[in-house]
């Protein structure tokens, strides 16, 4: 397909969920994202690593068009999420953020109780009766494995649950509107150990239902939980590939010097 | 050794110097405070709540004074609180970073420390001298217009703290941006934005020279907004200049009342925005 895709690729079974095609990404005149083409399975998990400044997080923040809150960002070329070219000026951004779910390296819990924080976001999308959206809010926290925790304390503040709590909150709130991406943005990168743990193991629960990309730091934590990784340096997308593969046998140097800790 | 010494020397000192300006600041406003108190609840008595200002000499109370303040700080900050709140969102969420943004927020911190007389004289000048008669609605006007430059700067201020890692993440949920700022943002910073207006009410209660040359003064009961009518203010500064000893410990009770209310509502605003913290 393209040069940067070395590896084996997708088994019959995977179909392409969002594809990048002669993609490019401006912050005013700085280019930082140089003709990316890369290639989103449906239900898997696909990690973005590299090291700081490389453009992770640029690329993720494109899916959902999150750029847009910012005039002097811009993309150009094509990104196709099922097909249609969501960066077409036609496309209603509050529906695509609605299939595209995000959550971010801090947990942003929203000043309003539990509860609300997960009815917020459905109650954009659809119209549900009272029990209906009890149901959707247990079911929300049930999968963000959260539910124990906070169904006796759900007319709480949001703010008032620890870090880890708020985070799988955000992941809930995100879920709880039915997207088919949710993107993760480094979410356990303020989070303790034990958190982050829960965090991880959720992911690999979540994929199941939705596709998911994520942004990591951690190495470990993109060889344990991804299925897909791509490696990233300077803007360009260098290496992509089944994740065992580029963590064990990489076929470019750079990869391998980035993942064995030699640079980054 | 010796290098120590010196640095433990000017600390001293500058210890020193710093906690003198903090007991000079101190020390004249605990005079005015125990001044207020000793000449204001000797003045205070229960007549005060039930009777009109009197001519002197005879018996009376300020019961159309403390009316006449609660009705123009009341509707002047029911006027000036959406305008100031609207305005202080649309430069935090909108325009700030237009011209048309920075210049109103520059105007706007103008306004915020232009003297209360020149507001009094701007009224006086385009309403009152044209109507040709003083008026309640004239000293609602002159207020109003103090209260929004606060409330746009608090407002405008509080919104700027609201992280944009929480805009971001309520957009990405695909929310308008109207619901973005009414149900989150607005929500995030409401205890500050509400201390603001706690805050210019304050201010308010206590302005004298606005209400001079706009609801002037009234020696009786009136509810009618067209017409004069008295604040404690004015009626403060009236009877504490006159040569009569009467009028003179109502005007104690008139600053002893207001300092109260000030006080009450100083210490309102910082419970409330402690809580909501």
């Amino acid at each position: 397909m393209n040069e940067t895709m070395t590896n084996d690729l997708p088994a019959a079974a995977l179909t392409t969920q969002i594809s990048f095609r002669n993609f490019n990404f401006y912050y005013g005149k700085y280019h930082a994202l140089k003709t990316i083409n890369l290639d989103i399975f449906r239900t898997q998990v696909t990690a973005f690593i590299g090291p700081s400044g490389c453009g992770k997080s640029t690329l993720l923040r494109t899916m959902n068009r999150m750029y847009d809150l910012y005039p002097d960002q811009r993309a150009e070329g094509s990104l196709l999420l099922d097909g249609m070219d969501i960066l077409d000026k036609s496309v209603d951004i509050n529906l695509l953020r609605a299939r595209v779910g995000m959550v971010f390296q801090k947990p942003t819990p929203f000043p309003m109780s539990i509860y609300d924080n997960i009815a917020f976001g459905v109650n954009l999308q659809e119209r549900l009766s009272r029990g209906q959206m009890e149901d959707r809010v247990e079911w929300a926290l049930k999968k963000a494995a959260l539910w124990d925790e906070v169904k006796n304390i759900l007319n709480q503040s949001g703010m008032s649950l620890s870090g880890g709590q708020q985070q799988r909150l955000c992941i809930a709130r995100g879920i709880a509107v039915k997207p088919e991406v949710l993107l993760l943005d480094e979410p356990t990168s303020a989070l303790d150990p034990i958190s982050t743990m829960r965090i991880e193991e959720l992911i690999a629960e979540l994929k199941a239902e939705f596709t998911i990309v994520i942004v990591t730091h951690n190495m470990q934590q993109a060889a344990r939980r991804s299925d897909y990784t791509a490696y990233m340096y300077l803007g360009e997308l260098v290496e992509y590939g089944v994740t065992d593969q580029i963590f064990i046998k990489p076929q470019k140097k750079q990869t391998e010097d980035y993942i064995t800790g030699r640079f980054g | 050794m010796d290098l120590r010494r010196r640095r433990k020397l000017i600390n001293f000192v500058a210890l020193l110097l710093s906690m003198l300006a903090v007991a000079f600041g101190l020390f004249w406003l605990f005079w005015i405070l125990i001044d207020v108190f000793q000449l204001g609840v000797s003045a205070i008595q229960w007549s005060l709540f039930t009777q009109m200002t009197p001519p002197p000499g005879s018996e009376g109370g300020l019961l159309n004074a403390i009316a006449g303040s609660l009705i123009q700080v009341g509707l002047a900050t029911l006027i000036g609180t959406p305008f100031g709140v609207l305005a202080g969102v649309y430069l935090a969420e909108y325009g700030g970073h237009t011209w048309l943004g920075k210049t109103t927020l520059f105007i706007n911190d103008i306004l915020l420390s232009a003297p209360s007389i020149v507001i009094g004289l701007f009224v006086y000048a385009v309403y009152v001298s044209q109507v040709k008669h003083f008026s309640a609605l004239a000293g609602v006007f002159a207020l109003a217009l103090l209260v929004i430059p606060v409330v746009i700067r608090t407002t405008e201020n509080m919104l700027v703290l609201v992280p944009d890692s929480l805009r971001e993440a309520v957009f990405a949920l695909g929310t308008p941006k109207w619901k973005v700022i009414t149900k989150v943002t607005l929500r995030a910073s409401m205890a500050g934005i509400v201390t603001g207006i706690l805050l210019a009410v304050a201010r308010i209660s206590g302005e004298t020279a606005p209400l001079l040359f706009t609801s002037l003064s009234n020696q009786f009961w009136t509810l009618d907004l067209d017409k004069p009518m008295a604040t404690l203010p004015v009626t403060i500064f009236k009877f504490a200049m006159s040569p009569f000893a009467d009028w003179q410990r109502m005007a104690w009770a008139g600053v002893f009342l207001i300092t109260l209310g000030v006080l009450g509502l100083n210490i309102l605003a910082r419970v409330f925005f402690r809580q909501k913290r």
